[in-house]
């Protein structure tokens, strides 16, 4: 009867929120740190101070390479929508040969090792001779990015009905403005949601960029860079901290939108939608 | 109701791969009929009325729509609409604008199309719903709102998709009406596809009934019920029992027919289904309320047998009996009204049955 | 071959992301395995075909001892964070009733912060005056601070299974969310208890997800290199540190492909048993 106990509500329930503390304990310490005044990253706590904030305002190389993250993410955030929209549209839709190969092989950078990606990106760049630049940080965000894009948006392909479509082609509207007039409309969260997630990750990875980047680095490479000075390493909470409240931001945002996306198409708001 | 040919469907195929879903199919549909398409699921019956939408193109064959090819038109250039069997109604628009959304292509103004929406809408007893959003509406609601959507198009031919095999018994009932009433004042032909072939008698003037992707028979209800060609479309509409049966003479237009179970009759010559050789006859129909059990010895018949009741079922205002015909190896089945008075028979006894000649149905 | 016309739109919609893929993974993919067989006299590359990469990489002490140490780590890593993760994704399956959605936002978003920043804060939660050391002390534990407990493989396999506790969880809920309850019912219904059930029914049919769940942690995990950096020491070094050395500071990027292409081998075989063997498991109930 041990196992049976275990897994018994309340038994399960305090389990949980243990596994809960524990997962968010280094995300708590982000900002303690990052107000604490002392220069050493230890305790106990000292005081209560913004300077550490005071010191990323002041800094001309954090500042470009914040500019570099952002355009980066961005121009990532984008394409990668645009490829994940038109793949996860022919694989909910369409059956055509080959499928499982192609879908896998778009698939797959989502559990490839990332030094993989980046090595291998780099070794092709070497031989053709292109130099690095943010372009091919761009390059392979991408990769990576397309297959969390594909995920988000086949489920709301998925809950799409067919029969939507072709009512509309009945009702005499042509195949574009059958896009513009219900499928936009009703997938439209699940862009948004794409974009929000795909600019998180692109802004957050540093793997990748560690390897593709050139001079103008971004900002996880600066951050690895402060992290050999100690006495760099408070302005980098204060910077985690900032990053932090805008990840979540996002997230919200893009949360809300993609259980928007699911309401609207009159289906409850499963769970797992997004990621699986 | 005029005779005129709205749709003309000549030698249709259509194949999904290897699979033939429509084999040669003809079929003449008159303009300001209510036609349907009957038949058990994966008969070709969806797959027809797509066709005519124009969501599929026909492997073979044409279909002529008011007297033009529709080959290589698309769905939003052919002058139908359909009504789906999920509804398909717009989730991100309300009522009124799924109902204007293909007026919105067509040069009509805002108050125009507002003034069309609202007629649509009182058609189908939903005025005053237009600003309601889609997920307010009930199943009925929907199947209305999709319906106003078709009609406010002024189609040539409304398709209909099993378009109340979503409802409960009792509101379908409700909607077959209304939906034959509402077919009945605007003049404009309905292609219904159902597999219900209850639904189909009630509501259609002239039924096509499909196996495996070819017209099996084509007629009116009465026709389809009391002449079927064939026992399957004899036992897929309605029950019929079947009993082993000769041709012993023909003559001078009249048939002579041994039937072990019933006795010796004489059928005239155009009782036959048309196409059907009297030399191949061996099997004959009849319909278990053609059969009477005789309860009282004054009862008369136009012609009597007897027989020995093996099973009842009671079913309320009726009670089906089996029952054991003499020479015969399958019991046939009786349904007799509980009208006031009449007892219900235990199994076991010996009955007297009666029978008319109109009521036999020839098969091969 | 004619292709159906719905063939020719599935695969005119696919082919942008799908030639991106090629051009921007199986063409560098395809690059790697060449420069591998190629080899680096100082400045130069030299394009005459060898196996020398590969007889270095593989006669070398170095790579079997990170290799095989990559392996054991991550083996610890996944089987640590799918056991941990099963009866999480346990209770969210089937004791949480309305609030699913949230719980499984509130597990993504520590995932969602800084990768580096997490690894650090985890240095900093293991430190000689790190919190669980001030901690211990506080509540009286110990008398000086443990120094055993940063740089060093445990530390790397606490680190790593943090940061992958999303990833094992979700794949395993979703199979658990799929399970019929009524068959749940049958089997109680049959005479099970709750262990007899859980272990007859629902653990049969949730291995699908577990096995998910084992490979995308056990996969990515050996190639980090961040992590064995941070908290590691010199003890905690990975197989990925060793191909990035090669890579950047020893400029042998032929020698860091044929060491990244073997453990690539050796990660996918490994895998590939993995999924046999739970194919065998789970297989039928697929």
């Amino acid at each position: 009867m041990n196992i049976g106990r275990f897994f018994s509500r309340n038994w399960l329930t305090g389990y949980a929120v243990v596994y809960m503390l524990v997962l968010y304990l280094p995300v708590v310490l982000l900002p303690l740190f990052a107000f604490n005044a002392s220069t050493i990253i230890a305790f106990p706590l000292t005081g209560f101070t913004f300077e550490w904030f005071g010191v990323l305002f002041e800094t001309n190389a954090l500042h470009s390479a914040v500019q570099n993250s952002l355009v980066i993410a961005v121009i990532t955030s984008i394409l990668s929508t645009l490829l994940g929209t038109l793949g996860a549209r022919a694989m909910v839709r369409y059956r055509f040969p080959l499928k499982r190969g192609i879908v896998s092989l778009i698939m797959v950078p989502l559990i490839l090792p990332e030094i993989i990606v980046g090595v291998s990106l780099l070794v092709l760049l070497m031989q053709i001779g292109i130099s690095l630049s943010i372009w091919t940080v761009i390059a392979g965000h991408v990769l990576i990015c397309v297959p969390f894009s594909v995920a988000i948006l086949s489920s709301a392909f998925q809950g799409l009905d067919p029969s939507l479509e072709e009512a509309s082609m009945d009702l005499g509207e042509t195949r574009f403005g059958t896009f513009r007039r219900v499928i936009m409309p009703l997938i439209l969260p699940g862009i948004i949601s794409s974009l929000l997630i795909t600019f998180t990750i692109s802004l957050d990875e540093f793997i990748i960029a560690f390897f593709l980047t050139g001079t103008d680095v971004t900002l996880p490479v600066y951050i690895w860079g402060q992290m050999r000075f100690p006495t760099k390493l408070p302005s980098v909470m204060a910077l985690g901290t900032i990053l932090l409240v805008l990840s979540v931001f996002l997230l919200v945002l893009g949360e809300v939108f993609r259980r928007r996306s699911a309401s609207r198409q009159g289906q409850d708001a499963s769970a797992t939608g997004g990621l699986m | 109701m005029t005779q005129n040919a709205i749709i003309e469907i000549e030698g249709v195929s259509k194949a999904f791969g290897a699979v033939t879903a429509l084999n040669g199919v003809d079929a003449t549909i008159r303009e300001g009929e209510f036609f349907s398409l009957l038949g058990p699921s994966g008969c070709g019956k969806t797959t027809l009325l797509r066709l005519i939408a124009g969501f599929d193109e026909p492997t073979d064959g044409t279909v002529v729509i008011a007297g033009q090819s529709m080959a290589g038109i698309p769905a939003n250039k052919r002058p139908t609409n359909m009504v789906f069997q999920s509804y398909a109604i717009f989730p991100h628009l309300s009522v009124a604008d799924n109902v204007g959304y293909g007026l919105k292509r067509k040069q009509m103004s805002r108050e125009e199309i507002n003034r069309a929406v609202t007629d649509a809408l009182a058609m189908v007893d939903l005025a005053g719903y237009g600003n309601r959003a889609a997920h307010e509406l009930s199943g009925g609601q929907r199947q209305r709102v999709a319906l106003a959507r078709a009609l406010v198009m002024k189609p040539k031919v409304v398709l209909l998709d099993e378009p109340l095999s979503a409802l409960d018994k009792k509101l379908r009932e409700q909607m077959q009406v209304e939906l034959r009433q509402l077919q009945q004042q605007i003049g404009i032909t309905f292609i219904l596809v159902t597999h219900d072939q209850e639904e189909a008698l009630i509501m259609s003037d002239r039924i096509a009934v499909l196996f495996e992707g070819e017209i099996a028979q084509l007629d009116t209800p009465e026709v389809l019920y009391r002449r079927p060609v064939s026992k399957r479309v004899a036992s897929f509409i309605g029950v019929m029992n079947f009993l082993p049966a000769t041709i012993t003479a023909k003559a001078k237009g009249a048939l002579a027919v041994d039937i072990p179970s019933l006795g010796k009759v004489s059928l005239a010559a155009g009782h036959a289904p048309e196409g059907l050789d009297p030399a191949s006859v061996s099997t004959i129909g009849v319909r278990p309320e053609m059969l009477t059990i005789l309860f009282d010895d004054a009862e008369k018949a136009e012609c009597e047998t007897t027989g020995e009741v093996t099973a009842t079922s009671y079913c309320g205002d009726m009670t089906y009996y089996s029952v054991l015909l003499p020479k015969a190896d399958e019991a046939v089945t009786i349904s007799m009204r509980n009208t006031a008075g009449r007892s219900i028979v235990p199994a076991g006894t010996k009955v007297r049955v009666g029978w008319g000649v109109e009521s036999v149905v020839l098969f091969d | 071959m004619i292709l159906s016309r719905e063939s020719r739109q599935g695969l005119t919609l696919i082919s942008p992301p799908f030639l991106y893929a090629i051009l921007m993974l199986a063409a560098p993919m395809v690059m790697v395995v060449t420069f591998s067989f190629w080899t680096q006299n100082y400045l130069d590359l030299d394009r005459t075909p060898t196996f020398a990469n590969y007889r270095e990489a593989w006669t070398g002490e170095i790579f079997r001892v990170l290799m095989l140490r990559s392996l054991m780590i991550s083996f610890f890593v996944t089987t640590v964070t799918v056991l941990l993760a099963f009866p999480i994704a346990y209770f969210l399956s089937f004791h949480v009733k309305r609030q699913k959605a949230l719980w499984l936002f509130l597990i993504t978003i520590p995932f969602w912060t800084s990768y580096l920043l997490r690894i650090f804060l985890w240095k900093v939660i293991l430190g000689y005056n790190g919190v669980l050391n001030s901690a211990l002390m506080g509540l009286g534990l110990i008398d000086e601070p443990l120094d055993f407990i940063l740089y060093n493989v445990p530390a790397v396999i606490i680190t790593l299974a943090h940061a992958w506790a999303p990833f094992a969880i979700l794949p395993i809920f979703v199979a658990l969310e799929r399970i019929d309850r009524s068959l749940l019912e049958a089997a109680e219904d049959l005479g099970d208890g709750p262990v007899r059930r859980f272990l007859r029914v629902t653990l049969p049919l949730a291995m699908p997800g577990v096995l998910a769940s084992t490979l995308i942690v056990f996969i990515p995990t050996v190639g980090d290199f961040v992590t064995p950096r941070l908290v590691g020491g010199p003890d905690g070094v990975m197989i990925a540190n060793l191909i990035q050395v090669y890579f950047s500071k020893a400029n042998n990027a032929p020698l860091a492909t044929a060491l990244a292409v073997s453990s690539m081998l050796i990660v996918a075989s490994i895998s590939l048993v993995i999924f046999l063997i739970g194919r065998k498991i789970g297989g039928r109930t697929q």
